[in-house]
């Protein structure tokens, strides 16, 4: 199916979507159009995030709506992200479907306090009377020395936070279509992006569509391990697994794409089929997404597993700069590739 | 400002029920059966009253643990806000906020935070969206003097004033976070200093409950014409613990020569006193109106307890949306 379908390189992406007449847009792009048809369908949402109009727009994700619908609806924000965290959640109780944008997901924690404390428990803490629809994008960066304050993920941090959901968009299609979802859904959404995906491409249909949250995608089917993929972790493993074939290691692909909810159920049946479990994360492996699922699987599934878990993820360890540390930090599919070899013997 | 007997009967009405309310918590906390940890306003009340007067059934307030004056000032239903006090289903929150995150949302009330400083951004945020929405209501920010020491009240002050957005952010001053006293957190004792760089920013008797009226209408004019948001400091004094029914001198937590000082200063008991002698009501009037408050607060009381309290099984109902 065109939308569970992850093209590695844009030859690929040519070749597929423009055979079957499908229209492609890159990861930004989707991004792009989804915000402006929220802006164009539904007055209570607006966009405000640090240089928001800035030429570059968000690495393009917002180039041209400050200019079409106007600083009241697109704004630019103060460096104030505990404070404005907290004047957008405020306008979400209050009404309104904020999208506040931080151009590096490691802007995220100065607004700790508003959203762990006050985001998260508004709708819990008012007996459910009350509910704070904010969406608040953020953008995991890697690479060129952008070091321990520039690249982090730290999706997998939030996962112990009830109240707050959280995406992890692996492609343009599931960029636009959850994005959507997320402005939608009247709870509080953290929903991460990965730089590295801004330039790819996928089908993206040109409609309004929403994909749904807790729904995970097997983008590849297989029956001798199971990766479980989060982000551009995808790719990855992608790539990982077209090694393997040739190694006779059929490998699945789950995309989880929103890691909280998880969809367990697609993930156990898959665990069920493989009896192997290997977690590709593009946050740490200590404590976050992959450890969680590790735990998960373990106590609902462990019965399924024919040998131990594997976890890629990074090591505990900040981001470094110089680009030998970069690589000797960032986990690929060599390394996927690696340890889906050991886990099955082959 | 003149101000009518009509208003000013209101103003002695507000405070009387925050007080008779909270007195009712009081007389049943060793009862140990209200089993949430209350923050009591008494001796700051005129605050509440004052500034509730001069808003709209729809504007907007967001409040702190110490709510239980904004909310009936602002006319909240009591019945719901008892029930939540004894964590009944009724509760106005489900019995999952409990006495630090009470709320009415068909009156404005959208929410407390017992996070210091929580109310500043979530107001101002709600002044943007009325703006957004041109719905002609404001919001007022009920904060403590702990808040203006923390960094989001400032990007706040900051933001609302760019913005100009119709919000009243009512400091109440009342020296002391916890048992911390002011002179041991902060180089200045005026918080009104603190916003001034931002906004129309003065400091009144925050136990004079026509000074704060006052105050109140000249910052909600202000907010309503689309000039912006006003930032005003009322000086006061809680009168029991940081938390609790008692009065913490005991302890140590202050000196008990300061307590008697502004004992004497009492909001209600000083207006109460003013009004008769301004002939504004008469002793049988007081008489009746004290006697209507208890009855309701009674009444309130006594439906909240019969109420069943939450199923256990809804534990994780309404964590989500």
């Amino acid at each position: 199916m065109p939308w569970t379908k992850v093209l590695v390189d844009k030859t690929e992406f040519e070749r597929t979507l423009g055979k079957d007449g499908l229209r492609g847009r890159t990861y930004k792009q989707a991004l792009l159009e989804a915000q402006d048809q929220l802006l164009a369908t539904d007055g209570r949402v607006y966009l405000i995030g640090e240089g928001i109009d800035d030429p570059g727009g968000v690495f393009g994700s917002t180039l041209g709506l400050a200019k079409k619908y106007g600083p009241d609806r697109v704004m630019d924000m103060p460096i104030s992200e505990n404070g404005m965290t907290g004047v957008t959640l405020g306008s979400a109780i209050c009404g309104m479907r904020p999208i506040l944008i931080h151009m590096r997901m490691d802007f995220l924690p100065m607004g700790m306090d508003m959203l762990v404390n006050h985001a998260a428990k508004w709708h819990y803490m008012t007996g459910g009377r009350l509910n704070a629809p904010l969406v608040i994008r953020s953008i995991i960066g890697k690479g060129w020395g952008s070091a321990a304050q520039h690249s982090q993920a730290l999706h997998g941090l939030f996962l112990s936070v009830a109240g707050l959901k959280i995406a992890v968009p692996a492609t343009p299609y599931d960029a636009k279509g959850l994005l959507i979802s997320a402005s939608r859904d009247g709870n509080p959404v953290l929903f991460c992006e990965h730089r590295w995906l801004y330039d790819f491409n996928g089908y993206v249909p040109e409609e309004q569509y929403s994909v749904e949250f807790g729904k995970a995608v097997v983008r590849r089917p297989g029956k001798d391990i199971t990766i479980v993929a989060v982000s551009l972790m995808v790719y990855e493993a992608i790539k990982a697994a077209q090694e393997l074939e040739k190694l006779g290691i059929d490998a699945e692909i789950v995309d989880p794409r929103t890691i909280k909810p998880l969809d367990m159920d697609t993930i156990l049946s898959s665990v069920a089929k493989t009896g192997r479990l290997l977690i590709a994360d593009c946050g740490p492996a200590t404590g976050g997404f992959a450890s969680e699922t590790a735990a998960r699987v373990a106590e609902k599934g462990f019965q399924y597993l024919k040998t131990r878990v594997g976890i890629i993820g990074l090591p505990d360890c900040p981001t470094p700069a110089s680009p030998v540390l970069e690589k000797a930090f960032y986990p690929d599919s060599a390394d996927i590739v690696r340890l889906a070899r050991e886990m099955t013997g082959k | 400002m003149t101000i009518s007997e009509a208003v000013k009967f209101e103003l002695l009405r507000k405070m009387l029920l925050s007080r008779i309310f909270e007195e009712k918590i009081v007389s049943v906390y060793a009862a140990q059966d209200m089993k949430t940890p209350v923050h009591l306003c008494i001796g700051q009340e005129a605050v509440a009253a004052g500034v509730c007067q001069t808003l709209e059934k729809n504007d907007y307030v967001f409040s702190t643990h110490r709510n239980h004056g904004h909310l009936l000032c602002k006319g909240a239903a009591m019945m719901p806000m008892f029930a939540e006090l004894y964590g009944r289903e009724g509760g106005c929150s489900g019995g999952k906020g409990g006495s630090m995150h009470l709320l009415d949302d068909s009156c404005g009330c959208m929410g407390t935070s017992a996070i210091v400083g929580g109310s500043v951004p979530l107001a101002a945020g709600a002044g943007l969206a009325a703006k957004m929405h041109r719905n002609g209501r404001i919001a007022a920010a009920f904060f403590g003097d702990g808040a203006s020491e923390e960094g989001s009240t400032y990007e706040t002050l900051s933001f609302a004033a760019l913005k100009k957005l119709p919000v009243l952010f009512i400091c109440e001053n009342n020296f002391y976070a916890t048992s911390s006293h002011l002179s041991a957190r902060q180089p200045t004792q005026q918080m009104c200093e603190k916003a001034a760089p931002f906004m129309p920013a003065i400091r009144i008797d925050g136990n004079n409950v026509e000074a704060v009226y006052d105050a109140a209408v000249t910052a909600a004019a202000r907010a309503r014409n689309g000039s912006g948001p006003s930032f005003i400091e009322c000086v006061t004094y809680r009168w029991k613990g940081h938390v609790g029914p008692e009065c913490d001198y005991e302890k140590g937590c202050r000196p008990k020569e300061e307590l008697d000082k502004w004992l004497e200063r009492c909001p209600v008991k000083t207006y109460r006193a003013r009004l008769l002698a301004e002939g504004v009501v008469t002793d049988d009037m007081l008489k009746h109106l004290e006697a209507r408050i208890s009855a309701d607060v009674e009444e309130a009381w006594a439906k909240a307890r019969e109420l069943p309290y939450p199923d256990g099984k809804n534990l994780t109902a309404g964590v989500y949306r």
